[in-house]
């Protein structure tokens, strides 16, 4: 076991870990931060989605120790301190983007990257975007257009809510 | 002016805060003090006998509690199947015993051999891997026929074959059906498989025991649908603990999908162990263990015939099928691919003779049982593939056909046992024709052919019966359970309510959906109800959520017991106003005399139920709180029409979902944006089976497909937007509130609707192919195109 620290969230947290815990692992069970998800164990599924240094990484494919020193950013510091959610946040409720809500901290952290790097997607680029983010609820029809709109384009053409 | 409360609003869900912040309580976020870790020791190999198991290295490694066998289960009760089929022969199925942990022998590839506790799972990890296995290798059966031939290999020594039950519905139609072929001009037959799929909740099943010695109280913490059911089965088959000893919760659950319906070992052994080690005791899926171990779903072999008379009418249909059942039967299991399957073998179609043949087979896999849509996806698919070859077989169009052998009149009685009580087959297909935009198919068609692909369009109808149902009727076919649904409803004294019921949500927006059942009743905002579920300890018993049940039943039960509150507090109300209880109406939440301008508010009559100092206490008790059991009358039958646009590259066989267009008949409808919702989840599973998933065994019983490395899940490129409509509503005539269900209709339409277009694209291409199973893989298209 040796004391891993990074910045959380803008806090800086420590924890123990063994050479093998994970990033996610470090996370839910050392910090609990308990918003960041496992949904599977060959880094398919993208429920772990986080930002190191402001870059999306599955947080499996992380171990703990790497993200020694860094500043990473999960699910529970998107909001605003007083709870507000952000504009993706409620694009994704507005537009019924989440069902169980598994997937969903995973498809925040995602989406949140690729606005970043491409702030006008198109509907192409978003479901290409997400290829390592699995739902197994929505179909993607809904994840897809709240992207969208939170990009501030009209989803008003695409059919139902 | 859509609405913005009650029913018929789409209200932003309010479960959605939390998901979206990240402070859901999920149960792998649950961490009880001192928990211990258990690791399941699984086989790798599919049949063997445990001639020995040697635990002396693994339980001196660091951090061990205790090793666990089967040898420490002797005398604890089995994982209890829920449902007992009757076979042809009114024989009852042939049920195996199931233990917790394997006893002498394993029969799946992730059977459980060995549970190692430990301070931390790395440690329970790390000892099972030095637990020594002595296993006996055993020929493996695995292909279903072949495990019915004699002299196979038994997948249960004590059965007298492999053969779970041979079951005919209905048996006595048989005579008529065969007659009614030989007198055919003309008989469509087809031959299919629908594939065996892993149903994967993104979260991976949990469970974590607790036990308090001072109270001698167990407490459950488990992934479940129905947290009731899995407390009855547990506590009275397996572990012999009695209801108020023991407590099952399943808070937030992110998905199930059907595979959380079922009791499964873990569930109790983490309840054992917690006991025996008087300390609590947690278990958290791997991906990889949860494709070995949640139940399977579908994997049937169908061969089905549809007689035709001269002028195309449906004369008789006849279909034998092999259902996989796998190594044991899970809890539902048995009632799948019978009672679930062969009563929606008469789809929308007045088909006046009908005759369904199963065989249920044991086989050394991963148990199959319920996935989204149980029993009706498989009905539907070969139905919906049968009458659009018979279509092509003639030269007719396959909507004509349809369209022409359309139940029209209702309540309609099918030849196999269920009544339609409402639908508009027309109704829902005008829907679809308009949406899908036929009329511009052809030029469409001609852009595909211009850039080297082929086009295809293929639709289908669907039938489904969901709010199940009626306990009397299900007893009587062999259901070890009711299936009524519970609601307590709690006014409190300033007039909000709480409603306990035994519902669970685990994606379908209860928490949103069922207040504004009550604001509509009682002309209030939905901000003032509250929905509690998802724990044995403060919700009444209920059955759980599956089957497209939670409104049709769970909704009925609720509406019942405000029926009750509204009752009394007209009693409270006609007090207060010194006027007679007839004359009382409830209106936006308010109480009035009718006929004249006195009234009460809503806070004024509970609190008056709370604070009674002018109330009629001779009559009437205090305080407002009721509970109503809903048992239904008949299922529901959502029903509607798909439609599929695809596109084939003849070159790689890939085949792409251009289209996809859903008009369904609902009955009533709550809360439109979370039906919508529903469908869409439903169409992105089905296209996942028909073009994607596949549960593969290898002739050993290796499943190949046992990750997402291997499993293919449909990711957000290999979908459209959907199209779905719902304005054909005609309301189911048996619940109050006239709704059908819609959890799973998505997934029962839309593999047929993919296939037929799949079909339809290679015969405009010119190859003569009337069927591909699933999935539609580019292999698979390309050989077909290439044979």
């Amino acid at each position: 076991m040796s004391q891993v620290t990074m910045t959380v969230n803008g806090k800086e947290m420590s924890g123990d870990a063994e050479g093998r815990t994970l990033l996610s692992q470090f996370l839910r069970e050392t910090l609990g931060l308990t918003g960041t998800h496992v949904g599977c164990d060959t880094s398919q599924c993208g429920a772990c989605v986080v930002h190191v240094d402001g870059v999306a990484v599955k947080a499996c494919t992380m171990l703990a120790m790497e993200a020694e020193g860094t500043s990473v950013d999960t699910i529970e510091g998107q909001a605003a301190p007083d709870g507000t959610l952000n504009a993706l946040q409620q694009a994704f409720q507005d537009h019924h983007g989440l069902q169980c809500g598994f997937c969903t901290p995973g498809m925040i952290m995602s989406a949140a990257d690729l606005l970043k790097n491409n702030p006008q997607p198109t509907e192409a680029e978003v479901r290409h975007h997400l290829e390592g983010n699995i739902c197994r609820c929505t179909g993607y029809h809904n994840i897809v257009k709240a992207i969208l709109a939170a990009s501030g384009q009209d989803v008003s053409s695409i059919a139902a809510e | 002016m859509p609405k913005d409360n009650g029913i018929g609003a789409s209200p932003k869900r309010r479960e959605d805060v939390r998901f979206l912040s990240g402070t859901g309580n999920y149960t792998d976020d649950i961490q009880v003090n001192g928990q211990a870790y258990v690791h399941f020791l699984r086989s790798d190999i599919a049949h063997a006998n445990i001639n020995g198991i040697n635990l002396d290295a693994a339980s001196a490694m660091p951090g061990v509690i205790k090793i666990f066998t089967g040898a420490d289960f002797e005398g604890v009760g089995g994982i209890p199947c829920g449902w007992q089929v009757t076979d042809r022969h009114g024989e009852p199925m042939q049920e195996p015993a199931h233990p917790v942990l394997a006893q002498g022998k394993v029969r799946y590839v992730g059977d459980q051999i060995a549970a190692v506790v430990a301070e931390t799972l790395e440690q329970a990890r790390d000892a099972a891997e030095a637990i020594e296995v002595d296993l006996e290798e055993l020929p493996a059966v695995v292909d279903m026929k072949a495990a019915l031939a004699d002299g196979a290999t038994k997948v249960h020594d004590d059965l007298t074959s492999n053969l779970c039950y041979d079951w005919g519905f209905v048996e006595e139609n048989k005579p008529a059906v065969d007659a009614a072929f030989e007198a055919a001009a003309h008989v469509t037959t087809l031959e299919l498989r629908n594939n065996r799929l892993v149903a994967n909740p993104m979260e991976p099943r949990v469970a974590i025991g607790d036990f308090n010695r001072a109270t001698g109280e167990s407490t459950l913490y488990t992934t479940s649908q129905n947290p009731h059911v899995i407390r009855l089965l547990m506590g009275a088959f397996v572990l012999g603990i009695p209801e108020h000893k023991l407590r099952v919760v399943a808070p937030d659950v992110g998905g199930g999908f059907g595979t959380k319906i079922f009791h499964y070992a873990e569930e109790a052994f983490c309840t054992f162990a917690a006991k025996a080690l008087n300390r609590a005791v947690k278990w958290t899926s791997t991906r990889s263990e949860a494709f070995i171990s949640d139940a399977h779903g579908r994997d049937h072999v169908t061969k089905i015939e549809l007689a035709l008379d001269a002028d195309n009418n449906f004369t008789a249909l006849r279909t034998d099928t092999y259902a996989n059942m796998g190594a044991y039967l899970s809890t539902f299991a048995p009632s799948v691919p019978t009672w679930l399957h062969g009563t929606l073998m008469a789809g929308n179609y007045k088909t006046p003779l009908i005759y369904v043949n199963v065989k249920a087979v044991f086989t050394n896999t991963v148990p199959v049982d319920a996935y989204r849509g149980a029993g009706r996806p498989e009905a539907t698919f070969q139905l919906e593939r049968v009458v659009d070859k018979a279509a092509r077989e003639l030269g007719v169009d396959p909507i004509a056909l349809r369209r022409q052998n359309f139940i029209t009149e209702f309540p309609y009685a099918t030849p196999v046992a269920v009544e339609y009580d409402t639908g508009d087959y027309h109704g829902t297909m005008d829907a679809l024709e308009k949406m899908a935009d036929l009329s511009g198919f052809e030029a469409r068609r001609k852009a595909s052919e211009a850039k080297g692909k082929l086009r295809g369009f293929g639709v289908n109808c669907y039938i489904e019966a969901c709010g199940i149902a009626p306990s009397n009727l299900v007893g009587q076919l062999g259901a070890r359970a009711g299936l009524y649904e519970s609601a307590t409803v709690r006014v409190n004294a300033t007039g909000g309510l709480v409603v306990m019921t035994g519902s669970h949500s685990h994606g379908q927006g209860h928490e949103t959906s069922f207040p504004q059942v009550i604001a509509e009743m009682i002309g209030i905002d939905e901000s003032m109800v509250e929905i509690v579920h998802g724990d044995t300890a403060n919700t009444p018993m209920g059955m759980g959520t599956y089957g497209s049940r939670s409104l049709a039943v769970g909704g009925s039960a609720m509406v019942r017991a405000t029926e009750k509150i509204i009752a009394k507090a007209k009693k409270i109300a006609a007090h207060l106003m010194e006027a007679a209880e007839a004359d009382i109406e409830l209106k936006d939440g308010a109480f009035s005399v009718a006929g004249t301008d006195k009234s009460v508010a809503w806070g004024d009559v509970t609190l008056a139920a709370y604070v009674p100092h002018n109330y009629p206490l001779e009559d009437i008790e205090p305080g407002l709180e009721e509970t109503a059991f809903y048992d239904p009358a008949n299922f529901t039958y959502p029903s509607g029409a798909y439609a599929c646009e695809v596109e084939v590259d003849p070159d790689t066989g890939k085949v792409t979902i251009e289209a996809f267009n859903a008009a369904d008949d609902f009955g009533n409808i709550v809360n439109p944006m979370i039906v919508d919702g529903q469908v869409h989840g439903g169409i992105g599973q089905g296209i996942g089976q028909a073009l994607l998933e596949n549960a593969a065994y290898d002739e050993n019983g290796q499943l190949l497909s046992a990750s997402y490395m291997d499993y293919a899940m449909p990711r957000a490129s290999d979908v459209p937007f959907y199209g779905v409509d719902h304005s054909s509503q005609t309301p189911c005539t048996h619940n109050p509130l006239g709704v059908k269900g819609c959890g799973e209709a998505g997934a029962i339409g839309s593999p047929p609707a993919v296939i037929n277009a799949v079909v339809d694209a290679l015969r405009s291409g010119g190859h003569d192919i009337h069927h591909i199973d699933m999935p539609v893989s580019p292999s698979r298209v390309w050989q077909a195109m290439n044979g």
